[in-house]
């Protein structure tokens, strides 16, 4: 197991308390090359989250406030005449660092939405003809509000799959609370924090990742979970084939998160809520199941090969 | 229950119990009609469903109406009539799916009833279609959100997974005796010949084109006027009506000199009669039935079922060289103050008349060379003298007049005759190979008994129309009769789609409804089965329907079987079931580790043992390279694995 990532984890822990889970499911989709999604109410630590992760990880960090007038141009950056030299020069926007955090994602319009979504997609930027690259590596986390809160532009479900997972923060529970309420400020130990790895060190973890082993034995427990979806008569319509790679790309990340260099079963189901909740549409009177119930379920319908 | 289910139960019962609709009562038929217009409505308006008294009170007073119309309410009829009213009646109570699957049970068990009162291939046909139907809506009351093709896909692929059950059953299933499942006698309707003759009664049956029973020939089959298939021989004449009299059944036909056997099989309609038709002469039969001195084949029991059996015919014979003075007497009895002129006529020709034989053909040229025409509406004769009306006067008349009138001028001019009716050639099916005998062949001719010869078949008609015996009874009768339709000449396509048709409807016939006990044996024996009981049967049928039923089972289940585990995966599961007995079942969806965990938490005296086999395990089915070693070790700590350790090794 590599050591500095154990002090990556360790780190996190100790400022946001009390969620191992979400830390590592943080971890994995980034390891994994995807991007995360952060549903949750207001002030329950999405924003201390991501900011614990890129100073912890050493990443250029930058936010963006996502609002009803928030113009892709806010977000990608705009080309301004400058009267020195008569030429236009690019000021890049906050989209161009290391890991971003697009925070209320759904408070903005759709187009706004799209500009993000499709920089995160591609991992560049075309702006007036020019096409720019992001940097490397490149994380974005976007949180939003539950979509009945009033001011939303609820994702649409092709926006969501761009996203590898999406989690919930949750309430913190009393113990963990009492710590946060009794303790120092959040920020200051945020201010406060040293980076425990490098670019390169986390370039060639996400390189490892990918070498994770995966054996047919695993591939016919995720297909049969994906058959399950299709067949099954209570979802609006299956898991994609994107959803089956982005499943066993963080299954890999986790399994690489635990220290092993095959994923086990237990990865597909440590990682399928956070994969499969924001995909899957419950049908009829289950249409306000929560997702992550959903999931529950669908790991407990099938069995391991 | 959702609106489009309740129509589609609704189109169900409708077609299923709209043949049933000619032979119910009308007030039924009424009722049922109005039942299911009233749901039709409330379903439309969403209204409430009626109360229970009412219903009640409806089902008992139509419970009891049809307990007045048909004075029981078993049966046939009154079975089928309070089937339908019952129905018809629990539409008026759907509320929950279990209603809805009564009501697609009742829909299947009306499909049945049809055949009751038709067993033909449009009913087959239409049946089926109307299964498919039922089908389709049980489908959907199990599956509301399937669209209807997919819902029409699965219906008839059920149905055809089906077939192969269908055909065990109906090759093994043991057959009763006699009709379809002993239906009463009203089932069949008595067409065809009756065992009297009066003027009128053949040329009635002559517009028939109902199909009165087939042949096929084993060989060449005979010219077209040899083609005399005997029914009932008539003897007494009262002036008016020729009957077969008191036929002696005692005494032994006597044949002798025969030449020109013939084979042939025949396949008789049901006319719930107890004669069966030959050429001429029979000599052998396949089914039990006698043969009396006049060479009538009479079975014991009137004909209910239709029947097949193969025969030989002699077409060159000497019947009765012999005869009996009694029979003698009775083949000369006459009203003798009946017809005075026909009989002046006869006694003319007796004196002319060298011997008997020229004294018939004498009367054959009469028939010939006076202006006698044959037609099927001859004028009406009421008189007592009815023969010397038609012989002098009308000259216009049917077989059964040309046949009547000869006898009786041979009788008169001491001959002895007798009347014989009976079929006369037929309609040759290309398609089927086979010969079709109609109603409209229906034909009577005469016999007379000459000394030295026996007895003689002289056919009156052929003097007078010799066409109707050549070709048929179109070319001999004028355009304007009132001929069945298909007698005529019809277009060609039309004749050969007719008799496309009949050859279809013959193997349906013989092979579909005509698959009774006796083709049952004879078919099975062929496929080598022996001592055929019904016990054997049902036991063979019983262990052929699980046979299909397992063969369908392994292919669709095939997934199951092809992914065997392998040894690690099996002694993976040996390991969980030994602990399932312990009390630490694996949930199916439970990983190793998670489960080691759990067994660790609950004994804590395993949990280094197994903990340690889990790992194991997972590196083996999940881990990169197979190490054959590590392969070993497992397998070996895994059989050695004991359950009951003692608390002992937690230290």
């Amino acid at each position: 197991m590599n050591h500095s990532l154990n002090n990556v984890i360790t780190q996190a822990e100790q400022v946001i308390v009390g969620k191992p889970r979400q830390i590592r499911m943080a971890l994995a989709c980034l390891l994994a090359r995807g991007h995360l999604l952060i549903e949750d109410l207001p002030g329950v630590g999405k924003t201390t989250l991501a900011q614990v992760l890129a100073r912890t990880l050493g990443l250029e960090f930058q936010r963006i406030q996502f609002t009803s007038d928030l113009l892709p141009a806010d977000i990608l950056g705009v080309s301004i005449y400058q009267r020195d030299n008569g030429k236009f020069e690019f000021h890049p926007g906050p989209i161009f660092a290391q890991m971003v955090l697009a925070d209320e994602v759904n408070r903005a319009t759709p187009k706004a939405q799209s500009a993000l979504l499709e920089a995160m997609e591609e991992r560049q930027v075309t702006i007036e003809g020019t096409t720019r690259p992001l940097p490397v590596p490149f994380f974005v986390i976007a949180t939003q509000n539950p979509t009945y809160q009033i001011g939303t532009f609820p994702l649409p479900e092709s926006q969501l799959d761009r996203f590898l997972m999406r989690i919930r923060m949750g309430y913190p529970d009393p113990q963990a609370e009492r710590g946060l309420l009794s303790g120092v400020d959040r920020r200051e130990i945020v201010a406060g924090l040293a980076p425990q790895l490098e670019s390169a060190e986390l370039l060639a973890l996400q390189q490892r990742v990918q070498q994770v082993f995966v054996s047919p034995a695993l591939l016919d427990y995720a297909q049969a979970i994906l058959r399950h979806t299709r067949e099954a008569t209570r979802y609006a319509h299956g898991l994609s084939p994107r959803a089956g790679l982005a499943l066993l790309a963080a299954a890999r990340a986790w399994a690489l998160l635990d220290g092993r260099d095959a994923v086990l079963p237990e990865d597909v189901q440590a990682v399928l809520p956070g994969v499969a909740s924001h995909r899957l549409q419950p049908l009829g009177e289950r249409a306000k199941q929560d997702g992550d119930a959903l999931v529950q379920e669908l790991i407990a319908a099938v069995a391991i090969p | 229950m959702n609106k489009p289910l309740i129509y589609a139960l609704l189109l169900s019962i409708l077609m299923v119990a709209a043949p049933h609709a000619e032979h119910l009562p009308p007030w039924v038929s009424a009722l049922c009609a109005a039942l299911l217009v009233w749901r039709a409505y409330l379903t439309r308006i969403g209204g409430a469903l009626p109360k229970r008294w009412l219903l009640t009170a409806i089902t008992f007073a139509g419970a009891g109406a049809i307990l007045i119309e048909f004075h029981t309410l078993f049966g046939r009829e009154a079975g089928v009539t309070l089937l339908i009213l019952l129905t018809a009646l629990k539409f008026m109570e759907l509320r929950s799916p279990r209603d809805a699957t009564v009501l697609i049970y009742l829909a299947c068990f009306i499909v049945i009833t049809n055949f009751f009162y038709s067993q033909s291939i449009p009913t087959a046909l239409y049946m089926l279609a109307t299964l498919l139907v039922i089908v389709t809506t049980w489908v959907q009351l199990n599956g509301q959100s399937i669209a209807l093709k997919p819902r029409l896909k699965i219906a008839a692929t059920l149905l055809l997974q089906a077939l192969p059950l269908t055909l065990v059953l109906f090759v093994l299933f043991p057959r009763v005796q006699g009709p379809l499942w002993g239906l009463p006698q009203d089932a069949f309707a008595s067409s065809g010949l009756s065992d009297n003759m009066a003027p009128g009664s053949i040329s009635r049956l002559s517009l028939s084109d109902e199909v009165a029973f087939r042949v096929v020939y084993a060989g060449p089959p005979p010219r077209r006027e040899q083609m005399y298939w005997r029914g009932p021989v008539l003897w007494l004449f009262d002036g008016r009506t020729w009957t077969p009299g008191r036929t002696a059944r005692t005494i032994a036909p006597e044949f002798t000199n025969l030449a020109q056997p013939i084979d042939y099989s025949v396949t008789l309609e049901p006319h719930n009669k107890t004669w069966l038709f030959a050429l001429d002469v029979p000599d052998r039969l396949s089914v039990a039935a006698d043969l009396t001195h006049d060479f009538q084949i009479v079975r014991k029991e009137p004909l209910k079922a239709r029947l097949r059996y193969d025969a030989r015919s002699h077409l060159a014979y000497r019947a009765n060289l012999r005869e009996s003075e009694q029979q003698i007497q009775r083949a000369l009895q006459l009203p003798r103050a009946l017809n005075p002129r026909a009989q002046r006529l006869a006694g003319q020709w007796r004196t002319e008349g060298a011997n008997d034989a020229a004294v018939t053909q004498a009367a054959l040229a009469y028939f010939n060379r006076e202006n006698f025409s044959y037609t099927l509406e001859p004028p009406l004769l009421t008189g007592m003298n009815n023969i010397d009306e038609f012989l002098f006067e009308s000259r216009e008349g049917f077989c059964e007049h040309y046949a009547g009138s000869f006898v009786f001028l041979m009788r008169a001019a001491h001959i002895p005759a007798r009347v014989v009716t009976g079929y006369q050639g037929g309609e040759y099916n290309e398609v089927g190979g086979y010969y079709i005998v109609r109603q409209s062949d229906a034909h009577a001719w005469a016999e007379v008994w000459l000394s030295g010869q026996g007895w003689v078949r002289i056919d009156p008609t052929a003097a007078i129309a010799p066409t109707r015996i050549e070709r048929n009874l179109a070319a001999a009768v004028p355009d304007n009769a009132a001929l069945p339709f298909m007698a005529r000449s019809a277009p060609q396509w039309l004749r050969d789609l007719r008799l496309n048709w009949d050859a279809v409807a013959n193997r349906w016939n013989q092979w579909v409804l005509g698959y009774n006990s006796e083709l049952q044996f004879a078919f099975l024996t062929r496929l080598g089965m022996e001592d055929i009981t019904w016990q054997k049967l049902a036991l063979n049928m019983t262990f052929v329907l699980g046979l299909v039923v397992a063969t369908f089972a392994l292919f669709m289940l095939r997934h199951l079987y092809t992914q065997r585990p392998d040894k690690v995966q099996a002694a993976w599961l040996r390991l969980c079931s030994r602990l399932a007995k312990a009390g630490l079942p694996r949930a199916p969806h439970e990983g190793a580790q998670d489960y080691a965990a759990r067994v660790a938490a609950a004994r804590p005296d395993l949990a280094e043992a197994f903990r340690d086999l889990a790992t194991r395990y997972s590196a083996l089915r999940y881990g990169g390279e197979p190490d054959e070693q590590a392969r070993q070790m497992f397998l070996q700590r895994a059989a050695t694995f004991k359950v009951r350790q003692g608390i002992i090794r937690a230290s």
